[in-house]
């Protein structure tokens, strides 16, 4: 770990913080509101304001557990702090593109 | 109270084991007490470290069943439940023999961690006009009587998990010359503790603030050299 | 140590979780037809499990913010602790009667 990996660690923490308050509040709204597949993607195609914050998301949320996984690994297997970071920025790259995927899924019209 | 204790001791170095011993129980007594009667009568060769005796040196510290702390200042009527006690030597250290660690990286991470006084003026220069009250003197002096006992060093997990890691005493040494405003030294000094192996590994678990027998808060210190490390970083003053 | 565990668990739940709603990549059917899918005992439990550990993951994270930036003093950061872990409780038992 070093100050340049800290500051992104923790300035993606902050920024998820409320992203990750109005998610929580989008799919209590969906659920209790007994939306369906159809009613949720109604909504999110071709929706910019929903690509803009789901794609805000992810791309803190690669970084972020990128960074926690690359300490896990460091501190509790034998892995080198350089291999460490590698599986780490694989992993980040996996959920980057996957939540990219999933992000344009639900917003292309 | 109990009228025996039953006392297990480290012997050996790191691949020894637990001896039991059974040893009279006595008022105020403390675990130092306890093993320091063990070696003078029932295991002469039984080694491990004291000093002062009365909690101002540090020495004689010691994991006393599961947690690092001075021996001297730890009476056994508070910690042996059930009239048992389990002693071991320092963790996160070499074992040299029985209850003695070998100290020397914790002195060479304090080195790295460039917890030296760099000065700026000499004998010519008039003396330093330091206030007591400012706020950077106020953070030193709540970090400085640190004596080296090892205790944070033996409780932090991140010292267990990250060999690379300085601990919480050489950041914390390191934190205090950042606050001294006679130190010169704090372009080399932040760029040592911004590595790898520096505060940002610390994780805040705060159990070297917990356990620190001068109460001091390694935590919050290595928490100050974050804050300086990132303003640093972010006017370029020191890079990743 | 918790702060720890709930990461690791969030990080293998976030690409299954990312790979779930892909599948409406392949039309909102594909998607539907999942939705009800999880409208089953076992996923439910599984969801109230994944809030309850992004809830401790962020309050901890929270408390670390916190103790970085923040003056606080050494008692207040136990309480800190304490109400973290207290309102972890309160929103799982929330959560549990909404589903």
């Amino acid at each position: 770990m070093n100050v340049r990996l800290y500051i992104w660690q923790r300035a993606t923490a902050a920024i998820m913080a409320p992203l990750v308050l109005v998610h929580v509040a989008v799919i209590f709204y969906a659920t209790r509101q007994g939306l369906s597949a159809a009613d949720v993607l109604s909504r999110t195609r071709g929706s910019i304001a929903w690509a803009a914050f789901y794609g805000l998301f992810v791309a803190a949320v690669s970084i972020h557990a990128a960074i926690g996984v690359r300490n896990v690994l460091h501190e509790w297997t034998p892995l080198t702090e350089r291999r460490a970071g590698f599986c780490a920025i694989v992993f980040g790259l996996l959920l980057a593109a996957l939540g990219s995927r999933a992000v344009a899924a639900v917003v292309l019209p | 109270m109990h009228s025996e204790l039953s006392v297990s001791l480290w012997l050996g170095g790191e691949d020894g084991r637990y001896e039991s011993y059974s040893v009279p129980q006595r008022e105020s007594q403390t675990v130092l007490d306890v093993v320091t009667f063990v070696q003078r009568n029932i295991d002469p060769t039984l080694s491990y470290r004291f000093a002062c005796r009365v909690g101002v040196c540090g020495s004689c510290a010691m994991t006393v069943n599961g947690k690092p702390r001075w021996t001297c200042r730890t009476h056994v009527a508070k910690v042996a439940h059930g009239g048992r006690l389990e002693i071991g030597p320092l963790e996160n250290l070499p074992v040299i023999k029985d209850l003695t660690t070998d100290m020397r990286v914790f002195f060479e991470k304090w080195q790295e961690a460039k917890g030296v006084f760099a000065p700026t003026k000499t004998r010519r220069d008039a003396i330093a006009q330091i206030r007591p009250d400012t706020p950077a003197r106020i953070a030193a002096d709540a970090s400085i009587e640190c004596i080296n006992c090892g205790i944070c060093y033996a409780a932090c997990d991140t010292v267990r998990w990250n060999g690379d890691y300085f601990g919480p005493a050489a950041l914390t040494r390191a934190w205090t010359l950042v606050s001294d405003e006679r130190d010169g030294g704090n372009g080399a000094r932040l760029q040592a503790v911004a590595g790898s192996g520096g505060c940002h590994a610390c994780h805040s678990h705060q159990s070297c603030q917990e356990l620190c027998p001068q109460s001091l808060n390694p935590t919050a210190a290595i928490a100050g050299l974050k804050r300086r490390t990132v303003a640093a970083y972010l006017k370029g003053e020191i890079t990743a | 140590m918790v702060h720890r565990v709930s990461g690791l668990a969030l990080a293998i739940f976030l690409p299954l979780h990312f790979l779930a709603l892909g599948l409406a990549i392949e039309g909102e059917a594909r998607f539907e037809s999942f939705l009800r899918w999880t409208d089953r005992p076992l996923v439910k439990f599984a969801e109230v499990a994944l809030i309850f550990l992004f809830t401790v993951h962020l309050l901890g994270g929270l408390r670390i913010l916190v103790i970085e930036n923040l003056d606080w003093r050494d008692g207040q950061k136990q309480l800190a602790t304490l109400a973290a872990a207290v309102s972890a409780i309160i929103a799982f038992v929330f959560l549990v009667r909404v589903f």
